[in-house]
């Protein structure tokens, strides 16, 4: 067992865990049941968080290599008094089924939006390959993503 | 009050939504109970054996481990893990734990630790000699002599259903009407062919999972992501012998079901373990599980032979079903059933119909419930086989369809004579738009620019397809639903239903009913769903039952409350009741006087001042009918005639609900269920090795579409109204998986001109479809 500082939204948090735990066992057993595991080989993006801003499957990640480092979870990028853009735009558009997959959905338009903040619907595609969604079938979340960025850029103008 | 609707409709939010979106919803995996101890399967590695001998002693020494239950040590009674109503139409074919393995992946034992790790480690640990039988693979050999039989003991049906365990057959449905001999015998020729469906698993995001903890009265309680919390509660105590009384199932968030989750498969387990031993207990499968042993869509070969005279009239229709139901009956008569009673009653007006279908067991994975239940087997042969015999009568597929299908104000003998389980219930069709669903989805998809035009581009050639569908809402007589309803000193409501929200949306549509009935905004209905202890009894959600008969069960619970309410403002007015009318906003006005009173003072005064109740409600709903949802789907395919792939390029769907209650919603149900039938028609595909081992049970291997797959995709919603549903309102959760697979293989035909009449449609196959062609 080993203990280490690890940076959640922004809050600094000690964990302790074994040598070959991953992310995303550790970082659900300190509480953070929104990062959600759905095949944990990786096969699905349901765990998906950032690291330093980077999307990751947080089941492919070990726990040790994310010790002092700024890990978002979507709690992270707003909550249900303060929503972000996309947690607004995937509620308004019907991009929510089961929301099993909407945490990691919303963090991968968000790193999306970080990097091509006008994307095309192609790209959005492509910026989104990876987190499965079985209830959808993509149509709404495509939706949300573009109405999000609609706003954001409104936003920053 | 106008008849203006408020909140029926209207695609207001979906209520929890923004929890889900901001990570605070709770799934079952999400509660932390304490001190919970873990568990761990063990698994057949064998198609079919005895267990001769079970050694657990080196796993039990092993660090964490509590106990290790396997039919060695635990006795455990025959039982079906089919969800459905009580008795159950399948067989009591399984038990918790086996002596006998019947495919690879039947569960054997499990071991229970303190923590996953150390439960894995020692599951794997324990030592099995199996004496190996031989395997049975091939459904078509099941009845041989020379077959083993999987079932020879004291597996038995719970109902008075065909059930011949000596023979391999699960269930049996057999019905007709007229003489098909004759019709044939009249018919200029007749169209005879064969098509194969296969494997397909849900692949629900969230695999499926059980907490179970005490509450403070000793009371045993289940967290479960489980489609029928009351099945669930009973198959537990059933399956583990607690009393009913002492366990509690509460549904919290589910991360999708698709029917795999309308089984008891892990609640016994984890029941067991946790009387046992007075803990908390957390079962969870892993994704290769998921697939292995858990449910899967049923295998059908379907043989369907249609009598055709040279003016188009159908003479006579003979269908000849096997299902492969693998080994244990999970939903075998039922789904069998289904291929028929959902099928045949679109064309009604065939005067000589026979439906023979048989469900047999196999030493391969065990089906279940999948969105679309026989269904969507029985509409990838009907939609092509309709095709064939549309082209050989020189006329178009929508025309023929049209000219064909049931209509308002028909009936079909099959309503009548298959039921679930029991005999079916006649019924007369009372919405059908489907006429203009074909109108309106054909020209969405460019039917007459592209049908029969074989546009080529380089290897690429572009074909067109459609299919035609339609289910039901609820099994009539069988499904029952209740709700009961409060009202608070603000005016506001509390809703107390026992559907069971499992992503679909049930819980916001079920809240806009009850706001419509009662004339308040949508955050005045304050929902609770699917919880034992506190609300009232719904068998849960399937067989697209939850809009209707909850929704049913729902609007006549909101509106005796709405009586209650205007018996209690005529006394404060002092004017007769009938003189009051409800308004928008939640206000009693008596327009002679122009007098009004406000929910909340009728609320205060009922509660505090003067003949104090509680003004409540309580109500229950099976229908005696199953009003069918209509759905017309079309593909615009390429195929590539050098590899066999086939590119959809373009999907349509066009429905017919009744009255949508959440328009956004019900889209989401289409488009969801849309990619899903592509994905089953193009690449999801359970592989075998010799052993009969799944190869592929992972998201790597087993190819659920992306959003890269997603073609242009457009929904349209027909609307019509249903006199019997709530506000018009029928079903649409199922209906969009039917027909993506025959509209793609229509298409396919359409391109190149091969018939494919086995599932999936992969390069492979059509490549060597279009080399024997040539």
């Amino acid at each position: 067992m080993r203990k280490g500082i690890f940076s959640v939204n922004g809050r600094r948090e000690e964990w302790t865990y074994h040598d070959d735990d991953v992310l995303l066992d550790s970082i659900r057993e300190a509480g953070h049941t929104e990062v959600h595991r759905g095949c944990k080989e990786g096969g699905c993006g349901c765990c998906a968080v950032l690291l330093e801003g980077v999307l990751v499957n947080s089941c492919q990640v070990f726990t040790a290599s994310a010790e002092g480092r700024d890990i978002t979870t979507v709690a992270g990028l707003g909550t249900i008094h303060d929503p972000h853009p996309l947690q607004q735009a995937f509620v308004e558009t019907g991009a929510v089924q089961c929301g099993f997959c909407t945490p990691a959905m919303i963090l991968s338009s968000y790193a999306l939006l970080q990097k091509n903040p006008n994307p095309s619907d192609e790209e959005i595609r492509r910026g989104l390959d990876g987190n499965s969604c079985r209830c959808t079938g993509y149509v709404k979340i495509i939706e949300a993503v573009r109405l999000a960025a609609g706003r954001m850029a409104a936003h920053d103008e | 009050m106008t008849n203006e609707r408020s909140l029926v409709g209207k695609s207001v939010k979906k209520i929890d939504s923004l929890a889900l979106a901001c990570g605070r919803g709770k799934y079952t995996a999400d509660f932390s109970v304490e001190n919970p101890l873990h568990l761990a399967f063990f698994y057949s590695p064998l198609a079919h054996g005895n267990i001769l001998a079970i050694d657990d002693t080196p796993a039990r020494a092993m660090d964490g481990v509590v106990d290790i239950f396997h039919s060695g040590n635990t006795r455990s009674g025959l039982f079906t893990t089919a969800g459905q109503g009580f008795p159950e139409p399948s067989p009591y074919d399984t038990r918790l734990f086996n002596s006998r393995v019947r495919y690879h992946g039947d569960i054997v034992g499990c071991v229970l630790a303190e923590s996953v790790i150390q439960a894995r480690a020692a599951a794997a640990a324990v030592k099995v000699e199996y004496e190996p039988l031989p395997p049975l693979f091939d459904p078509e050999q099941s009845g041989d002599p020379a077959s083993p039989r999987l079932h020879d003991g004291e597996e038995y049906a719970p109902l008075p259903v065909p059930y011949r365990p000596e023979e391999n057959v699960a269930g049996e449905v057999l019905f007709s009407f007229g003489d098909v001999e004759k019709g044939f015998a009249e018919a200029d020729f007749i169209a005879d062919e064969t098509y194969r469906t296969h494997y397909a698993n849900h692949c629900a995001m969230e695999p499926h999972c059980t907490t179970a903890f005490f509450d403070e009265k000793g009371r045993l309680v289940l967290y479960s992501s489980t489609q029928v919390p009351f099945h669930a509660r009973r198959i537990v105590s059933q399956a583990a012998g607690i009393p009913l009384h002492r366990i509690r199932v509460i549904k919290p968030r589910i991360g999708g079901g698709f029917g795999g989750k309308q089984e008891v498969l892990l609640e016994p387990y984890a029941a067991l373990a946790a009387w046992k031993w007075k803990r908390s207990v957390k079962a969870e499968l892993d994704r290769s599980e998921v697939f292995t042993t858990g449910r899967t869509r049923h295998p059908f070969r379907v043989h369907m032979r249609t009598g055709v005279k040279k003016d188009g009239s159908i003479t006579a229709i003979a269908l000849d079903d096997l299902m492969n139901t693998g080994a244990y009956g999970a939903h075998a008569l039922t789904v069998l059933s289904n291929a028929g009673s959902k099928v045949l009653p679109l064309f009604n007006k065939i005067p000589n119909v026979s439906f023979v279908g048989r469900a047999v067991y196999t030493t391969l994975p065990v089906g279940g419930a999948y969105r679309g239940y026989g269904a969507t087997q029985g509409y990838f042969a009907f939609n092509q086989h309709m095709d064939g015999i549309a082209r050989t009568l020189g006329v178009d597929f929508l025309d023929f369809v049209k000219s064909r299908h049931i209509q308002e104000g028909e009936t079909s003998e099959v309503f009548k004579a298959i039921g679930e389980g029991t005999e079916g219930v006649s019924q007369i069709i009372r919405s059908c738009k489907l006429d203009e669903c074909i109108d309106r989805g054909a020209e969405a998809i460019g039917w007459a620019r592209l049908r029969g035009k074989r546009i080529t581009s380089g290897p690429w050639v572009k074909g067109v397809g459609a299919a035609v569908t339609m289910q039901g809402s609820g099994i009539p007589k069988v499904d029952m639903a209740s709700a009961s309803m409060k009202m608070n000193d603000d005016g506001s409501f509390n809703l107390l239903v026992g559907a069971t929200d499992i992503g679909t949306g049930s819980d916001t549509i079920l809240s806009q009913i009850a706001g419509e009935a009662l004339a308040v905004p949508l955050e005045k209905i304050i929902i609770l769903s699917s919880d034992t202890d506190l609300t009232p009894f719904d068998v849960g959600a399937y067989a697209s039952s939850t809009t209707y008969v909850s929704g049913q069960a729902v609007l006549r619970c909101a509106l005796e409350v709405r009586s209650r309410i205007l018996s209690v403002a005529a006394s404060m007015l002092d004017v007769p009741e009938e003189d009051l009318t409800v308004e928008q906003g939640g206000r009693v006005l008596h327009e002679a006087s122009g007098r009004e009173v406000s929910y909340s003072r009728i609320a205060c005064h009922s509660l505090y001042t003067r003949n104090q109740f509680q003004i409540q409600g309580s109500a229950s709903f099976c229908g005696s009918e199953s009003p069918a949802p209509f759905m017309a789907q079309f593909a615009e395919v390429d195929v590539d005639r050098e590899t066999g792939k086939v590119r959809v390029v373009s999907f349509v769907s066009a429905g017919d609900c009744g009255q949508p209650v959440n328009p956004t919603l019900t889209e989401g149900q289409i488009e969801g269920a849309a990619l899903s039938g592509i994905g089953y028609a193009l690449t999801e595909e359970y592989l075998f090795d010799s052993r009969g081992r799944m190869t592929n049970n992972g998201f790597w291997d087993y190819k659920i579409p992306g959003i890269l797959d997603l073609p242009v995709m457009k929904t349209i919603i027909v609307p019509s109204s249903e006199p019997s549903g709530p506000y018009g309102a029928k079903s649409i959760s199922e209906i969009g998986i039917n027909g993506p697979a025959p509209a793609i293989a229509n298409a396919i035909y359409d391109a190149v001109g091969v018939r494919m009449r086995e599932l999936p449609l992969t390069p492979e196959k059509v490549l060597r479809a279009l080399q024997s062609k040539e």
